[in-house]
């Protein structure tokens, strides 16, 4: 007999999620347009004044890509629960943690990715300040991953309740503002030219915390959400 | 692989296994062992908890009191040795990705028996020719010949089946039936449940009797 080796188990469960964001790629899109449709509402209703537009740039970006990336949060596990994918995972000899952070990291290269890439195509749309382009890109590329972590520990307790989009979303916002708070704050600092590297090292230092504790945590819950 | 000599281990051991859910009993306490090719019925009505039983011998629910050994090891550590298959009442498949897709992640997540590729256990399950057929075009019955088809290549002595008949023709509880007939001459052993009688192809097999708690 041939068992699968745990790293074998990860690279297949790699390509199946791949391979079904791809299959149902309209879906996929949903987050993308939302924050494209947001950021662009914003100019329309403000006015088109530079400076007004700038000042609220790095805010509403940031904004938009956290609302956006809650769009997709919900279904995370909800399918794979659904068709019972869920049950095989647990059932699986391999490190159930390990699985769950496969999945999350799908769903951040799914749905933050693209965000990340069209960040400068919003920035723009807004006027902000080209220097600080730089700081909102790293401020997001370390935000996005931990709105994922954070998310999916809430989404795995919610996912055995009928109609958890409510409660998810009241779950995950107080969790996350702090991430929008150093996120923006690191925007605005650099973009009023104050040192920006404080609330960014925050933001890593809680990033590296949450890849360590966030697939345990949301590997737990999920066991609790079958039972 | 791992039994003495002398006295062969059961494969799989309840020790007056109990499980309760917000202190109502829903099972035991039960006492059974399950030896290398041997093939067992669990029998009862709807609601007496067969399908928590197979969850709880497959470490998807902790049990309330009581041990499950596989090779008189605890089921947590002989977890890690690839011996479980469990097959519920959702196939744990992926309507929007094809039979052969859905059998490749199969044996990715548990490995794969010498001797067997996708394809053929395709072939062995009927379905030759629907290999790249998005599983959302197949029948609920073509479905469970797909998971069928997963038990064939992943390779795990227990079988756990939760209704393995549901959905299936007169040719699909043959194949049923000629699939654990196989696993029990390869040394395998099963677990079924099922609340009818059916016509095994090798007598009748153990049963083990679960009441509906009043």
């Amino acid at each position: 007999m041939k068992p699968g080796t745990t790293s074998s188990a990860c690279i297949a469960l790699l390509r199946r999620d791949l391979l079904l964001v791809w299959r149902r790629r309209g879906d996929a899109l949903n987050p993308l347009l939302f924050a494209i449709i947001v950021v662009a509402l914003f100019p329309l209703a403000l006015g088109p004044e530079t400076t007004v537009l700038a000042r609220i740039a790095a805010g509403t970006i940031f904004v938009a890509v956290l609302l956006a990336m809650l769009l997709s949060l919900d279904a995370l596990f909800r399918s794979d629960l659904e068709d019972g994918s869920l049950e095989q995972l647990v059932v699986s000899p391999h490190p159930l943690a390990l699985l769950i952070g496969c999945k999350i990291f799908i769903h951040w290269l799914t749905t933050a990715l693209p965000l990340i890439v069209i960040a400068p195509l919003l920035a723009q749309l807004l006027q902000l300040p080209s220097q600080v382009l730089p700081v909102l890109m790293i401020a997001l590329a370390l935000a996005t991953p931990l709105l994922s972590l954070i998310g999916a520990v809430c989404v795995a307790l919610t996912v055995g309740m009928r109609r958890s989009g409510m409660l998810l979303t009241l779950l995950v916002l107080p969790l996350i503002v702090p991430a929008l708070i150093f996120g923006a704050g690191a925007c605005n600092a650099a973009q009023d030219g104050f040192a920006y590297s404080a609330p960014l090292l925050w933001l890593a230092a809680w990033l590296v915390l949450s890849i360590i504790i966030a697939p345990l945590a949301a590997a737990a819950a999920l066991k609790i959400s079958l039972s | 692989m791992h039994e003495s000599a002398d006295e062969p281990r059961a494969l799989l051991q309840a020790q007056s296994l109990c499980f309760a859910r917000n202190d109502e009993v829903i099972f035991g306490p039960l006492d059974f062992s399950l030896h290398a090719g041997e093939t067992v019925l669990i029998e009862g009505d709807n609601g007496s908890g067969k399908t928590t039983l197979l969850k709880v011998l497959s470490g998807l629910l902790d049990p309330t009191s009581g041990d499950v050994l596989l090779h008189g090891a605890p089921l947590t550590l002989a977890k890690l040795s690839h011996q479980v298959a469990l097959l519920g009442h959702l196939p744990g498949l992926k309507l929007e990705l094809s039979a052969l897709e859905n059998l490749r992640f199969a044996t990715g997540m548990g490995g794969i028996r010498p001797g067997i590729t996708p394809h053929l256990a395709l072939a062995s399950v009927g379905l030759e020719g629907y290999e790249d057929a998005p599983l959302r075009t197949l029948s609920a019955g073509q479905r469970k010949r797909v998971a069928l088809a997963r038990l064939l290549l992943v390779p795990a002595a227990l079988w756990l089946l939760d209704e393995p008949y549901a959905n299936l023709d007169r040719s699909g509880i043959d194949l049923v039936n000629r699939l654990l007939d196989h696993h029990a001459r390869r040394g395998g052993a099963a677990l079924i449940t099922s609340h009818g009688a059916y016509a095994f192809t090798s007598g009748t097999p153990r049963r083990i009797a679960l009441k509906a708690s009043a």
